[in-house]
């Protein structure tokens, strides 16, 4: 069972996780089971410290594991280096709450950040594909421009074309939605959704944002590190 | 929101690949180690020039650090140089010197006997006394006393190198004539103009009038801070107070093809110990060595580059440091993104790297100025060379990679985990 490789993105089984030592040990997991298909768009609610955003670490290979089994691209995390790790990370696509750009560098290097990684191409085939992407979320007349000289929204769609740009096998977001207008929102849910659809990458949100909760394949509700509830396929 | 969505990512199914499928995932692999490192330069280049007070006030620390060190080691290079400048001018296959004498400044002086037996020996063409003493030299021209070096020599028998001193050779064999060391420092008057308006003109050294007939270059030391050369004979009527037959140093020219290291090796056996006797090169290296080894000089010089370089080496760490803490959110984002702890060191080094190459060079600009200014106020001979530029670069080179690696111990705080 254990042997046989994983076609399920994001594959946790009996997932505990603790912070601190001895008397101060603090359960912030407990026993995780939850499965991710391909193409699927999974929400993660719940109330602050049930746990959700250590998951999302977890799974995004930050972090390294304590007591279970993850397969994450069909990658086993349980005792993975940190080398491996590393190397793992670049087969996700982050989007934080905060859309954290490097603010020295211009939209699309920063979308080309993401693609440096990569030493099979150049670095013209590095900044037209930034720029096709920046084009791809409405931010063609933007690319040379600095974060700091652009909206709250358009900051967060070069952060999800930064997270796009490395044909991710998963993406993981946490908030993204938070910081933005319902416009803005609405527009970056919408990329996200695409890019769901079109390529089959499925994708975790942490969100308490209600506005977009329609766009999920499935709703998993989490409390006191379990997961409680998951309403399925709510969007149909 | 002004910008238009296009309708289509353009690696929509019907885009990409038109069977409808999606488009395999393109084969990966890691940028070899010198792409991921130029990368990692280039990226700590764009984050420095980004902010340009920061980069500016980095770049003048490690300047600093460069003109003080290049400063130290010109000044150490210039007294040594200085200080072997006498000794440096004479010529002579092998020379003889008291065993106890630690510095030309200040000799012990050998029975003149032993020049003439050297004269044993069927290679010594010829053995020349030197006389070296101090005396007081009066001003010209306000009339202040100041001991100046004086260098004694039959003038005739060409032991000795200075430029200009070949013309007045015949001058100096006149009665009480001396030739003035141009480059001594100005307390002794204006010499040369002197000489020019008025020609040969009177002076007075060691309460003996005598006549200054010409100029020659030698410069001033760290042991004396003029000079002036005339004949043995006309040493002995300004230092009356010296023994005839009590010299400094003996200059031996040996006949052309002979073994100077076998005359050498003859002449230590024939001798009694109140000699040694020493080639050219030895006796430069003895020289040196007493200033080197004998005086608290050369460690201070040493002192104050290390001091230098630490200033600078704190300047270049607390630049980094905070570049590193004020961007602890974008280097965790970039752990997050798959980045190694191995690829942003290389962004620290980098930027340290970059730092030392941008404060090198206005500071070698900068101590190639100084060194002409001062030099020329001090009369030290003060002058840039690429052994010493090369060394300099890379001590600073070494600075600055000593503070990037420490400053890279602050990239663990950065920690991807945190980011949520």
């Amino acid at each position: 069972m254990e042997t046989l490789r994983s076609p399920i993105p994001v594959d946790l089984r009996g997932l505990n996780y603790a912070y601190g030592e001895g008397e101060l040990r603090r359960l912030v997991l407990r026993d995780v089971t939850l499965a991710v298909q391909p193409g699927e768009i999974v929400l993660l609610t719940g109330p602050s410290g049930s746990g959700k955003t250590t998951l999302l670490t977890l799974i995004g290979a930050l972090r390294s594991m304590q007591e279970g089994s993850a397969r994450v691209l069909g990658e086993e995390l349980r005792g993975a280096s940190e080398a491996a790790r590393v190397r793992l990370r670049r087969r996700i696509g982050f989007i934080f709450q905060n859309h954290n750009l490097l603010g020295f560098l211009t939209a699309r290097q920063n979308v080309a950040m993401a693609l440096e990684q990569d030493g099979t191409q150049s670095e013209s085939a590095r900044l037209r594909r930034a720029a096709e992407l920046l084009g791809s979320v409405g931010l063609a007349d933007h690319v040379d421009k600095l974060p700091a000289q652009l909206s709250g929204g358009q900051r967060q769609r070069v952060s999800v074309a930064r997270a796009l740009a490395a044909d991710p096998g998963l993406v993981l977001a946490d908030e993204p939605t938070a910081a933005l207008d319902k416009a803005s929102g609405q527009e970056v849910v919408k990329l996200l959704r695409n890019l769901a659809k079109s390529r089959g990458v499925p994708i975790l949100l942490v969100t308490h944002d209600p506005r977009i909760l329609d766009i999920a394949d499935r709703i998993v509700a989490m409390e006191d590190g379990r997961i409680v509830d998951t309403a399925k396929e709510k969007a149909g | 929101m002004n910008d238009q969505l296009p309708p289509l990512l353009p690696w929509a199914p019907e885009l990409a690949t038109p069977t409808g499928g999606p488009p395999a995932a393109a084969p990966r692999r890691a940028p070899g180690f010198v792409a991921a490192s130029l990368l990692a330069l280039r990226l700590a280049w764009r984050q420095l020039r980004s902010e340009k007070a920061r980069f500016a006030s980095a770049i003048a620390g490690v300047m600093f650090a460069c003109v003080l060190v290049f400063m130290q080691l010109g000044f150490r290079a210039a007294l040594f140089d200085s200080a072997a400048a006498v000794i440096g001018a004479m010529r002579g296959d092998l020379f003889l010197m008291h065993p106890m004498t630690l510095a030309s400044f200040k000799p012990e002086p050998l029975p003149r006997i032993r020049a003439y037996q050297v004269l044993a020996l069927p290679e010594v063409e010829r053995a020349v006394p030197v006389y070296l003493a101090q005396a007081t030299w009066r001003n010209p021209e306000d009339g202040t006393r100041r001991a100046i070096q004086l260098i004694g020599v039959d003038t005739d028998a060409g032991v000795l190198d200075f430029p200009g001193l070949a013309p007045l050779v015949e001058q100096l064999k006149r009665a009480d004539t001396v030739a003035f060391d141009q480059r001594s420092r100005p307390e002794f008057g204006a010499v040369a103009r002197l000489l020019a308006e008025r020609g040969p003109f009177p002076v007075e050294v060691g309460n003996r009038q005598v006549e200054v007939v010409g100029l020659i270059e030698i410069g001033p030391s760290f042991g004396a801070d003029g000079n002036i050369v005339l004949s043995d004979v006309n040493f002995r009527r300004v230092v009356k107070e010296r023994l005839v037959s009590a010299i400094d140093l003996v200059a031996i020219k040996l006949r052309p093809g002979s073994d100077v290291l076998a005359v050498q090796r003859q002449l230590a056996e024939i001798l009694p110990g109140d000699v040694m006797v020493l080639t050219q090169a030895e006796l430069n290296a003895h020289e040196r060595r007493y200033w080197e080894q004998g005086t608290p000089i050369g460690f201070i010089f040493a002192f104050g580059s290390l001091m230098g370089l630490i200033v600078g080496m704190v300047i270049v760490y607390q630049i980094l440091f905070s570049d590193i803490a004020g961007h602890l959110k974008e280097y965790a984002t970039l752990k997050a993104m798959g980045y190694s702890n191995g690829y942003l060191g290389r962004v620290v080094l980098g930027a340290s790297l970059i730092l030392a190459v941008a404060g090198f060079v206005p500071g070698f600009v900068l101590s190639t100025f100084l060194y002409d200014v001062i030099g020329a106020s001090t009369f030290l001979p003060l002058s840039m060379d690429v052994p010493r530029a090369t060394s300099v670069f890379l001590m600073i080179f070494t600075m600055c990679a000593v503070a990037g690696l420490l400053a890279m111990r602050k990239l663990r705080d950065a920690n991807p985990a945190d980011m949520f």
